[in-house]
């Protein structure tokens, strides 16, 4: 009975994948992002660029609150070498309640949070944004391609038309990734808006994806460890799960009244 | 404990008999786990260690994630960061909490879908189903709470319907959600009870599972044939059952650990799956998410409280009569509750003499059913309210209540049931000829 029900549950799963590659939902398209799939891995240079793209355009307006100087140097993170990020701290001005004045950045101090209230804190941006829904509401697209937080920040960064309109004093911008079609951020990102170092490619899709990366690594910084951390509890269930079928099969073999090999 | 006729523990050394006659907890714990277990359980059988196993590590997580989250409306958001980002292996034990009261509905949706197809509820064993039936309310109560506590979107909003549905009650429920609040809306009153009674529940949950086992030590398990086990001699008893130890906890901790295989995989490589992206927005009063979403597991009840429209007839007629007092959404609030209240009430419901669905050929189809009826609920439950979610919704909703309340006890007078094996040994022997 249960069995069937199963074989039945499988059968249209499968048979409902065949629409899962058509199911394009608001023009977000997959990337292939270095930290996808259970063995991914955040790439050190994509980070860094996306800090830098952070730093030299988005940190005008956004925060990104939740995230301290000093884990820019982790591993598994942008790991920048300890002077640099130092140094990286330094250029912020944060308020010290001990002194009350405004002194420069230290490791432990955190980014501040963004100069316009208006511009939502970057910090958790890829995981609170769910880029791939569907189809129907099963949720399969998300388990082939991920949650696709990273893919819609760089949907939204490259999808302005260029229209614009004006409601209520706010100019809003047309954009056709964004829910309703309208933002009232003005594009940001142009192509060739930072000069990355090694001469590697500024072109609008380039410094979006890198972006996305480095937002994505703000939103999950324990990324790399958790997957690693998986990876061996999952291990050590399958070794656990042999030893215990081999148990079980020998101590009910005489009572099934079937040999033990 | 069982009446099951077994071997029982007798002290031997005199360390032992001193222990024993002032407090026989050795022999307690020697009839729980020798208990006398029907020898043909099948694998349908492993979730009640898969369910005891989620409750430890809910608790155990949940003890330690205590230790450095803060029930303030201005700090939750943020310490749940501090968790995730600053606290050694806090992510891990976070996202293994977050998807173990996921596993913990997966498994208790097989554990109760299963005793309703097997008839596990019929007598003998009516205050063993009663008595799950209220674990799995207080599951759901705990799960509701938990989710509120990050102080995410998701958590606000729920927080806000959930509440609302008991100011549906008339007359008394705006004051009753005001005393549940703790003021006029969700604020910091709030968060602070909810976490209080979050961390209060999973020990009545315990409490609660205690006396789920001993009911069911006292009848004896049920089993896949419902054929009850022989008990007129201790020999005759021994040609039915295998001792609990070591027999089925190795059985069960196998499926466990299968089952671990795939959990952490889960929370290894997909944490964020069954969650709603919503909830890592912080909490904001003056923003409603555009769809507030319950989390997987209460979606088929949300679904049932959905379909009871002021556009269905029933509704209509009910407010009618009732000059107007029970209004669409207090309806909606009775529907599903009610829904639950039909499942519990399943011992009295089911007329058939035969107990295992097995022997039942009308009922295995009507069976199949309603567990595509809940997959159904469950899918609607996500979905917007436009048609043809709601006709899907209200149809799925009165097929429930219909299997409960019309063809459970038509079919015990309807039905020709086939016939079981006259004991559990000779089913056993079906399935395994070489069995001694």
């Amino acid at each position: 009975m249960f069995k069937k029900l199963a074989i039945t549950a499988v059968t249209a799963l499968t048979l409902s994948v065949g629409g899962v590659a058509a199911s394009e939902s608001g023009g977000i398209h997959d990337v292939a992002f270095s930290f996808e799939g259970p063995f991914g891995k955040f790439d050190e240079d994509q980070l860094q660029r996306g800090l830098q793209v952070y730093t030299e355009v988005c940190s005008a307006c956004h925060g990104l609150q939740y995230v301290a100087f000093r884990t820019l140097a982790d591993e598994g993170g942008p790991a920048l070498p300890e002077d640099q990020m130092r140094a990286y701290a330094a250029q912020f001005d944060i308020y010290d309640a001990e002194t009350d004045e405004d002194l420069p950045g230290k490791p432990t101090d955190f980014f501040p949070v963004g100069g316009d209230e208006n511009a939502p804190d970057l910090s958790l941006m890829a995981k609170k944004r769910a880029g791939f829904h569907g189809p129907y509401g099963t949720g399969l697209s998300q388990l082939f391609k991920g949650m696709g937080g990273p893919e819609y920040i760089v949907a939204i960064l490259a999808s302005y038309t260029g229209e614009e309109k004006e409601e209520a004093g706010t100019t809003f911008y047309e954009n056709t990734a964004f829910p309703g079609g309208w933002i009232a951020m003005s594009p940001p990102l142009a192509g060739e808006d930072v000069e990355f170092a090694g001469g590697v490619p500024n072109d609008l899709q380039n410094e979006a994806e890198d972006l996305a990366a480095f937002l994505m690594w703000t939103a999950e910084p324990k990324m790399m460890a958790r997957q690693h951390a998986g990876f061996v509890a999952v291990l050590l269930m399958v070794l656990l799960s042999v030893l215990l079928y081999l148990t079980n099969k020998k101590i009910w073999a005489p009572v099934k009244g079937k040999d033990f090999v | 404990m069982s009446g099951i006729p077994h071997d029982h523990y007798e002290p031997k050394s005199d360390g032992e008999k001193w222990l024993d006659s002032r407090l026989p907890i050795v022999g307690l714990i020697y009839n729980t786990i020798m208990i006398p277990t029907p020898k043909n359980l099948n694998w349908m059988w492993i979730w009640g260690i898969v369910l005891a196993f989620c409750l430890v590590l809910q608790i155990v997580t949940g003890i330690i994630l205590a230790m450095h989250y803060t029930p303030h409306v201005d700090l939750a958001f943020a310490s749940i960061e501090h968790i995730m980002r600053n606290v050694n292996g806090g992510h891990f034990i976070r996202y293994v909490h977050m998807n173990g009261a996921a596993l913990f509905f997966f498994a208790v949706y097989i554990h109760i879908f299963r005793g309703l197809y097997y008839g596990s509820y019929k007598a003998p064993r009516e205050i063993t189903w009663v008595i799950g039936m209220m674990i799995y309310l207080a599951m759901m109560a705990t799960g509701f709470l938990g989710y509120v506590l990050p102080w995410g979107q998701m958590s606000f909003w729920g927080a806000t319907v959930i509440t609302g549905l008991f100011g549906a009650i008339p007359f008394i429920g705006d004051a009753i959600q005001t005393w549940l609040l703790g003021g006029p809306a969700v604020d910091n009153a709030t968060l602070n009870r909810f976490f209080s009674l979050h961390y209060l529940l999973p020990f009545v949950i315990a409490a609660l599972v205690a006396l789920h086992i001993w009911a069911f030590h006292t009848t004896g398990n049920s089993n896949p044939t419902g054929v009850e086990v022989r008990r007129g001699s201790k020999e005759e008893a021994e040609k039915d059952t295998l001792p609990f130890w070591p027999y089925f906890v190795i059985k069960d901790l196998f499926a466990l650990a299968v089952i671990l295989v795939i959990f952490f995989a889960v929370v290894g490589f997909m944490p964020n799956y069954l969650g709603h992206p919503d909830n890592y927005i912080e909490a904001n009063p003056l923003v409603t998410p555009a769809h507030i979403v319950p989390e997987w597991y209460y979606l088929p009840f949300y679904a049932i409280l959905r379909a009871f429209t002021a556009d269905v007839w029933v509704v209509q007629l009910v407010s009618w009569i009732t000059g107007g007092i029970v209004d669409a959404k207090f309806f909606g609030v009775v529907a599903m509750f009610g829904a639950i209240g039909v499942m519990v009430a399943a011992p009295w419901l089911d007329t058939s003499s035969t107990r295992s669905g097995r022997f039942r050929p009308m009922f295995k189809m009507w069976f199949a059913l309603l567990a595509i009826d809940f997959v159904v609920l469950m899918w609607v439950g996500a979905r917007d309210t436009e048609f043809p979610h709601d006709w899907i919704s209200l149809i799925g909703s009165t097929y429930w209540f219909a299997y409960f309340l019309v063809i459970l006890p038509l079919m015990g007078v309807l039905e020709k049931p086939t016939t079981p094996p006259a004991t559990i040994e000779e089913d056993f022997k079906s399935h395994y000829p070489d069995a001694k």
